[in-house]
């Protein structure tokens, strides 16, 4: 049996030299911090990504299009899509399925006043029914027929002039923005909407960019994918709606991550020589007192373990403070051009359980790592030797 | 009778310790002429080392004054004082204190950088301290390469070397064993009587304080 | 042995705690140094772009297109000397994943007069102008796939339907350090041959206008000229000098670089929070050496030299290591960014400025670090020091 060392006899330490202590876990607790604040941005637009799609709908579009701007579908498609079985049916039989018409605006962003896109959705009377997270904020829904647009909350804290109540010019027209909607922080957010046949007439446009439909069932997808697909006369491409805006997160999210990865090893590199640092000159400093308590029997593991748990519990105070730091950021919200999508959109750093935990962990492997050779030196140490050093 | 070197007029000096404040000195005057050699004796706490470090310069009285060769120590700013010390103070150690990383001759050369002599000559001098104090083949060797005795003879090379009014020792045997203690107390005694020297020294050590002039006890932070 | 030769026995003194030391700063200015570097080869179209050409795109946005008529109203624009177009691809080559390089339809006849810095030889340039599916590439993306001239590439389109043939006749190669290598141009009007049989409603457009202009100063005028002569029509026109329209693409992604900027910092902050813990560490151990220069008669001043001195100098030397490292790093930053993300890095150089920056960073570091050791030696009593030691 392994005699132990009490775990305060680690803990005493690290607070008799507190401001090595604080320098120590402050550089950990800085790589932690930018570990989590990047898992925790590419997991934000993911989120906001996947909250935007839902999974009773599809979404067809012309085949190689990765976004719905690139997309084109004609009017004859559309009426093939219609009327698929799979398609579920609104209380009056009409079958609920939305084509939509996408365009980009290029708008100044409030504050810096460069420009950026904003995607602009030409929406039918069916897209609201099918798309129950979108809810008016403020004003009212635009009339068909009329140059009217709503406008989503996000973009309107972001863009310069696209408040309640202003117009805003394209396609030789000026649109009276009558409302604003949320859509519980999803892409949504981030888009202008107005009525497709208003946009198609303006842009003398005669094809849509999507259409998303509604599923009677999730087990008709199959079936539904299939024969669109096939279809000789159409080149089409049918994919479950949150998996196609989960697809347009992918690029951003993976350039965020590798982006971040990169960065925190060579932080985390930094890091652990710091608690490594720390932790030999602790070991150089208790020479005596180690070589006390091997005397007074404690073998060398107890000694190796106790200056482990300093080294881990270093960590883990910085770990602790990044992760709570990175916290803070939750109520931020971002807005970048998502490059998928050529537009702007707006998100949040989310924080979850799992991010949490990876912070936690990476945390103590750099206080692990860090730790282990100075603690090996600990325990190491010749007892009369150590004695014999004052 | 030559005029006294050091002139301590009423001097007090007391330690604050969280609230409470211990006396250290108390009403201490003192006369020392040049080329004397005073050590000064008594038990641990008695203000010896205290007293030792007024009249270095290196502590200030709370009330009183110290005059050394004419000049009032006490008056001098931060900036005059450092000078001071480095023209007119050579410090020995108890326990040497010599710098690890450098060479016997590099201790001793190291208050002449302070001097505005050429290289040449801080070396031609720091190698004469060094044969003043028989250590002219151990130049090169570095502190832990000495033995202890070795150790406090190039303290006192570097304590020298600048050619001071005052040599100041604390406890320069208390470290030592017998022989290494006799040696250097030998050397001070010669620098005292060949060099004609002043020192004040602190000790405990009896053995010591008979090679010196004159012994003064304090006790309590009187002098008796 | 001046005071100097001190700080350079010094850092000798705990070989291993100088040695992390070292290692740490170094890993933190190469992190400093390439993200700067990255952030350099986002702006490096700004470096590229020549004061004496235009961009005439759509007002709306860069996604509508303008139709080729304008071509010789702009042409007739007096100080307008000559005009060229192009329109964007959106090319997919094997997948989506590892191909990611712009693919951009230009104007055979004109388009290597306006862009002189893509450097093809005539008979090359000749071929070009007369076989409709010819393409010319970068010499950067001709490497990556190993094409040659005569080899054939077949791509998809995001944006047009159909399988897409080309044959490389020509390989470019950038006149400037900052020149991108990485393009594909091929004939735009292969590209409108082919709409034309597809989709005809969309032929007869080009993406943007590049517009040589002969004097540089009038810039702003003959854009004006441009814009006004399409007020009020359906595709209204917005014409910046190339270098505005190249930033303008940078803000889109600028919360990107401001986020890269800020961890830059951060990491400035993790080696700041070790090298002064070990300046801090130093300074405690030798706080009776302190009191023994100041017995001695040196002054403060002498002893914050002596600890700026060590402190500066071992920050500079781990400045040094990390900047000689920062171009191999970069150089993997990209090879890693192109087999994951599937981007491709345009290849830049670090920067003297970047070198400059990040030494300077080292030497802040280094003096920082010294602040807190410097002011406790300084503020030292002498008294106090000595009778630390036993």
């Amino acid at each position: 049996m392994m005699i132990a060392i009490p775990i305060s006899y680690s803990l005493r330490n690290l607070w008799t030299r507190r401001l090595t202590t604080v320098l120590t876990a402050g550089g950990i607790a800085l790589v932690i911090f930018v570990f989590s604040a990047v898992l925790m941005l590419a997991y934000g637009l993911e989120k906001t990504l996947v909250a935007t799609g839902s999974d009773d709908n599809a979404i067809v579009i012309r085949k190689g299009s990765q976004s719905e701007m690139m997309s084109l579908i004609d009017r004859t498609a559309a009426n093939v899509i219609r009327s698929q079985p799979e398609i579920a049916a609104d209380p009056d039989g009409k079958p609920r399925a939305a084509a939509e018409a996408i365009v980009l605006i290029s708008m100044p962003k409030r504050g810096t006043g460069q420009e950026a896109h904003v995607q602009t959705r030409g929406i039918a009377p069916e897209s609201l029914a099918m798309r129950p997270q979108v809810k008016l904020l403020a004003g009212r829904l635009f009339r068909p027929g009329l140059s009217e647009v709503i406008v989503g909350a996000a973009a309107e804290r972001r863009f310069e002039g696209i408040g309640l109540g202003r117009t805003i010019r394209f396609a030789m027209r000026d649109w009276t923005v009558v409302g604003v909607f949320a859509a519980e922080g999803s892409g949504f957010e981030s888009e202008i909407w107005l009525d497709s046949d208003q946009l198609l007439q303006a842009f003398r446009r005669p094809v849509f960019s999507s259409m998303t439909v509604r599923l009677s069932s999730p087990s008709g997808f199959p079936p539904l994918k299939l024969r669109l697909e096939g279809d000789p006369r159409f080149n089409l491409e049918v994919k479950r709606e949150k998996a196609f805006y989960a697809d347009q997160s992918a690029m951003m999210a993976g350039f965020i991550r590798v982006l971040g990865l990169f960065v925190t090893v060579i932080f985390s590199l930094g890091a652990m020589i710091g608690a490594m640092i720390t932790m030999y000159a602790a070991v150089a400093n208790r020479t005596t007192e180690i070589g006390t308590l091997r005397a007074l029997g404690f073998p060398r593991r107890s000694i190796l373990l106790a200056f482990l748990i300093e080294s881990l519990f270093l960590s883990l105070l910085g770990g602790g403070a990044g992760l709570v730091l990175a916290s803070l950021l939750q109520n931020m919200t971002v807005s970048t051009t998502n490059f998928a999508t050529f537009s702007e959109l707006a998100f949040r750093f989310a924080l979850s359980p799992a991010i949490a935990l990876e912070s936690l962990a990476f945390a103590l492997v750099m206080g692990f790592l860090g730790g282990f050779l100075p603690a090996v030196r600990a325990a190491r140490q010749n007892i009369l030797q150590s004695l014999r050093a004052v | 009778m030559p005029a006294p070197l050091i002139e301590i007029n009423e001097v007090y000096k007391s330690y604050r310790r969280e609230h409470l404040e211990i006396p250290v000195l108390e009403k201490i005057s003192l006369t020392v002429a040049a080329g004397e050699f005073l050590a000064l004796m008594g038990p641990s706490g008695s203000g010896k080392t205290t007293l030792l470090n007024l009249i270095a310069g290196i502590d200030r009285p709370d009330r009183g004054t110290i005059r050394i060769g004419g000049i009032e120590i006490g008056s001098l700013g931060e900036s005059d004082l450092a000078r001071w010390r480095s023209r007119h103070i050579g410090f020995i150690f108890q326990l040497y204190n010599l710098i690890p990383v450098l060479t016997a001759v590099e201790n001793v050369e190291l208050p002449l950088l302070l001097t505005p002599l050429s290289k040449k000559q801080r070396r031609e001098h720091a190698e004469l301290a060094l044969n003043v104090v028989g250590l002219s083949d151990r130049m090169r060797h570095y502190p832990r390469q000495l033995s202890g005795g070795q150790e406090q003879r190039v303290g006192i090379a570097r304590a020298i070397v600048t050619d001071p009014t005052l040599l100041v020792a604390d406890e320069p045997t208390g470290d030592l064993d017998k022989t290494s203690a006799r040696d250097v107390m030998d050397l001070l005694s010669r620098l005292n009587k060949d060099f004609s020297k002043t020192i004040v020294m602190v000790t405990h050590d009896p053995r010591a304080a008979e090679q010196a002039r004159t012994v003064r006890h304090l006790d309590k932070g009187t002098l008796i | 042995m001046p005071l100097i030769n001190l700080v350079f026995k010094n850092i000798f003194r705990h070989k291993l705690r100088t040695v992390l030391t070292v290692i740490g700063i170094a890993i933190a200015i190469l992190a400093f140094g390439t993200i700067r570097t990255v952030i350099a080869m986002w702006y490096s179209g700004v470096e590229a772009s020549s004061p004496n050409r235009l961009i005439t795109r759509n007002a709306i946005s860069l996604i509508f297109p303008l139709p080729i008529a304008y071509r010789n109203a702009i042409t007739a624009v007096p100080g307008v000397s000559e005009v060229s177009y192009a329109q964007w691809f959106g090319g997919i080559y094997i997948d989506e994943k590892h191909s990611q390089f712009p693919q951009i339809a230009v104007d055979a006849a004109t388009w290597f007069n306006v862009t002189p810095e893509n450097r093809i030889s005539e008979a090359e340039k000749a071929v070009f102008l007369r076989e409709r599916n010819a393409a010319v590439v970068g010499v950067q993306i001709a490497r990556r796939f190993g094409w040659k001239i005569g080899d054939s590439v077949r791509m998809r389109s995001m944006i047009f339907p159909g399988d897409w043939d080309f044959v490389v006749r020509g390989i470019y190669t950038g006149a400037q350090k900052s020149t991108d290598e990485t393009l594909f141009f091929f004939q735009w009007q292969y590209l409108d041959e082919q709409l034309r049989k597809l989709e005809p409603w969309r032929a007869g457009n080009v993406g943007w206008y590049v517009v040589k202009i002969a004097d540089p100063d009038r810039a702003a005028s003959i854009s004006g000229a441009i814009d006004h002569r399409f007020k009020n029509s359906l595709a209204e026109t917005r014409t910046e000098t190339e270098q505005a329209f190249v930033q303008g693409f940078i803000s889109m992604s600028d919360t990107i670089l401001i986020a890269l900027r800020i961890i830059s910092i951060v990491i400035i902050g993790v080696i700041l929070a070790v090298l002064s813990n070990t300046m801090a560490m130093t300074a405690r151990e030798r706080l009776s050496e302190y009191a023994v220069f100041k017995t001695l008669g040196f002054e403060a001043r002498h002893l914050v030299l002596l600890i700026a001195g060590e402190s500066v100098l071992i920050a500079l030397i781990g400045g040094a290591v990390g900047i000689l490292m920062i171009g191999p790093t970069v150089d993997g930053f990209g090879a890693v960014m192109t087999s994951t993300v599937g981007a491709m890095f345009p290849i830049v150089g670090v920067s003297a400025v970047t070198r400059t920056v990040s030494l300077l960073m080292a030497l802040g570091v280094g003096l920082a670090a010294a602040i807190f050791p410097a002011w406790r030696a300084a503020t030292l009593r002498i008294v106090q020091g000595l009778r630390r030691v036993g």
